[in-house]
């Protein structure tokens, strides 16, 4: 237990005299738990990190190039936003490559469990990123975001497979346009 | 009472007759080292300085009760201005303050209403204020909603802590916390010594998660009138953008929550789903849950109680974290939260790594793998130079390890280091990102003609 009124009065009557330059702003708990999750970030050989700035380590890029699946031969980019909440909250992250994918629809929004409902402070970005390359091996029909992709992949895996190549040769499936996204 | 007139010696007698009561005598439930005299009073009244952190609903309660107590040095800082919806339980605010700042009209309100009271407002965010700021305070009181900024406050008050060389805590910079939460008919009260007790941050996972919907069911299977409506935040806002393409939704924006009302109705019809009114549409986008104005009057008391033990000794500060739920009947619950020997906040982590004036980063890199002390793998460097993140040096990731590898060969000054200056180091070996404090020792070495 404090006893605060013995310890404080002389304490506070210092004041202003104790206090020599300027001080420098402490890391918020958010930062020091992020520079810990990219200081241990191990990558999948198929992943790798963009940096727009080097000193802002809350936000940044996850690209990933499948070797396998579907999605073989593909370069996807993935925005990262960390926010103050960290980890609290999990990071904001969008698909900014156009995929014709059954968990990712074509404003980049990504179905993936830890991102919303089951994420937890003890899950890391390494998590994610490991999240997302299994979407890419193991696309998901049953939760969809992007329907057409998710009953076509259940109904037919030929023409889905098919339509997945012409996305990523970059054209049309049905009436949404794709860039090209190959490596 | 108007602060201008005459108090009266028999009025002064009778206003403070039950608190000193309470100050001038010994009792079963004291503190172990109260001892009871006529001064603490005058402490409490004159000297103890308190920071109210928020001026909302709780923020409201809190001022007006330790006003009432005596306290008198209360300062309250809150960023937010005065709203029509706000005046049902935010007492001290009339239709005329609407649009003003919250800690202002508080304040004035309350130096008005109670003799003698030199309350001080700051209409700013917490974060504008710097350490000196929290430093003047004897005790933080805080009725905050967002969580955020509650760890915010707390890793302030916990980076002010000072530990004596042999590693254990200088009692004397303790600010006590005193933290008070509600959310509809539920609440808490806790108080918080940080450095001795469990802070916010070692009981992060007391603080439930978002609600948050799988995407999939809001984008397919949608059974609740929540999924119609996350569905227009989430998805058809940004895919419609109605008001352009860089207005972001805003849960204030009357026109806003009309227009995800009307398309999240259109969704619900679609699903046979009934139930999305106005009210949900404005809780589900802004995340609330309606306040009541009881709970935050108990949650208040409570915390304003705290704050007299912690200033008075005259009781023993409850230990330490509070439940209350008034949904049906009154039910409170009052449990000891631990702390986490790991936490990022509270634990003393800071570190000191002595160097020489003319050291380089490499210095530093090859001292945290190789001292004693240390001992680490690949240690990611990073610091706070003027306010702004700055990583020095982090191998583990290509494109920064790249940018940042001259850095190594750099003075530690003209990296903008300096005598006291701190780092942030993460490595695999400790739990936690660390703060090592450099203590930079002049080279005093003069070359001497030989
Ligand atoms: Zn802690």
């Amino acid at each position: 237990m404090i006893k605060l009124f013995s310890l404080k009065q002389q304490k506070k009557d210092e004041e202003g005299t104790a206090r020599a330059g300027g001080s420098q702003k402490k890391a918020t708990a958010a930062q020091l738990r992020i520079t810990k999750d990219l200081n241990e970030l191990n990558l999948p050989k198929t992943c790798s990190t963009e940096f727009p700035d080097q000193d802002d380590l809350l936000n940044f890029k996850l690209i990933i190039c499948p070797d396998e699946g579907f999605y073989r031969g593909g370069r996807f980019v993935f925005s990262f936003k960390v926010g103050p909440n960290y980890p609290h909250e999990p990071p904001k992250v969008k698909c900014e490559t156009a995929v014709y994918h059954p968990n990712i629809d074509l404003e980049g929004n990504v179905c993936l469990n830890i991102l919303r409902e089951d994420w937890k402070p003890v899950l890391t970005v390494n998590s994610i990123v490991y999240g997302l390359q299994y979407l890419f091996l193991e696309p998901n029909p049953e939760d969809p975001l992007n329907k057409e992709a998710a009953d076509e992949l259940q109904s037919n895996r030929r023409l889905f497979e098919q339509h997945v190549q012409r996305a990523m040769r970059g054209g049309y499936v049905g009436s949404s346009y794709f860039e090209r996204c190959l490596k | 009472m108007s602060s201008g007139e005459v108090q009266t010696a028999e009025y002064l007698q009778r206003r403070w007759l039950n608190i000193r009561k309470l100050l001038e005598r010994s009792g079963p439930f004291c503190h172990p080292d109260f001892e009871p005299s006529a001064e603490i009073l005058d402490f409490t009244m004159n000297s103890c300085k308190i920071l109210i952190v928020g001026a909302g609903g709780l923020g409201c309660e809190l001022l007006k009760d330790l006003a009432l107590m005596g306290f008198k040095k209360i300062h309250i800082i809150d960023m937010d201005t005065i709203e029509l919806s706000n005046l049902n339980r935010q007492f001290l605010f009339r239709k005329n303050d609407i649009g003003l700042s919250k800690a202002k009209c508080a304040v004035e309100f309350v130096n008005k209403r109670v003799p003698g009271c030199e309350a001080t407002a700051h209409h700013c965010a917490i974060q504008d204020m710097d350490d000196g700021f929290y430093r003047q305070f004897h005790i933080v009181v805080c009725g905050l909603d967002s969580i955020v900024a509650r760890r915010w406050l707390n890793g302030m008050l916990a980076s002010l802590l000072q530990y004596n060389d042999d590693g254990s805590l200088d009692q004397s910079s303790v600010i006590p916390l005193v933290d008070g939460g509600t959310e509809g008919f539920k609440g808490n009260a806790r108080v918080i010594l940080p450095g001795m007790s469990a802070c916010i941050e070692c009981t992060l996972d007391l603080y439930p998660p978002q609600i948050t919907f799988p995407l999939c069911t809001i984008a397919n299977t949608p059974r609740l009138p929540e999924h119609c409506i996350e569905y227009v935040k989430v998805l058809q806002w940004s895919k419609e953008n109605p008001w352009g393409n860089t207005i972001p939704l805003d849960g204030d924006d009357p026109h806003h929550v009309a227009w995800v009302l009307e398309k999240a109705q259109e969704r619900a019809m679609k699903h046979g789903i009934s139930g999305v009114t106005y009210r949900l549409t404005q809780g589900v986008l802004k995340n609330i849950i309606p306040a009541v104005a009881s709970t935050n009057a108990v949650i208040a008391a409570a915390c304003a109680t705290e704050v007299f033990k912690l200033a008075s000794s005259c009781c023993v500060n409850m230990n330490n974290y509070m439940v209350l739920n008034i949904a049906d009947g009154v039910y409170t619950y009052t449990f000891s939260a631990e702390r986490r020997a790991d936490c990022v906040a509270c634990s003393n982590s800071t570190k000191v790594m002595a160097l020489e004036s003319d050291a380089t980063l490499q210095t530093i890199y090859t001292k945290l793998c190789e001292d004693q002390l240390f001992m680490m793998k690949s240690p990611g460097i990073t610091t706070i130079i003027n306010g702004r993140n700055k990583t020095l040096y982090m191998s583990s990731i290509k494109s920064i390890e790249e940018r940042t590898r001259d850095n190594l060969k750099k003075k530690i000054t003209d990296l903008g280091l300096y005598n006291g200056a701190e780092i942030l180091v993460a490595d695999v070996t400790t739990p936690n990102t660390i703060t090592i404090k450099l203590n930079v020792i002049e080279n005093l070495d003069v070359d001497m003609p030989s």
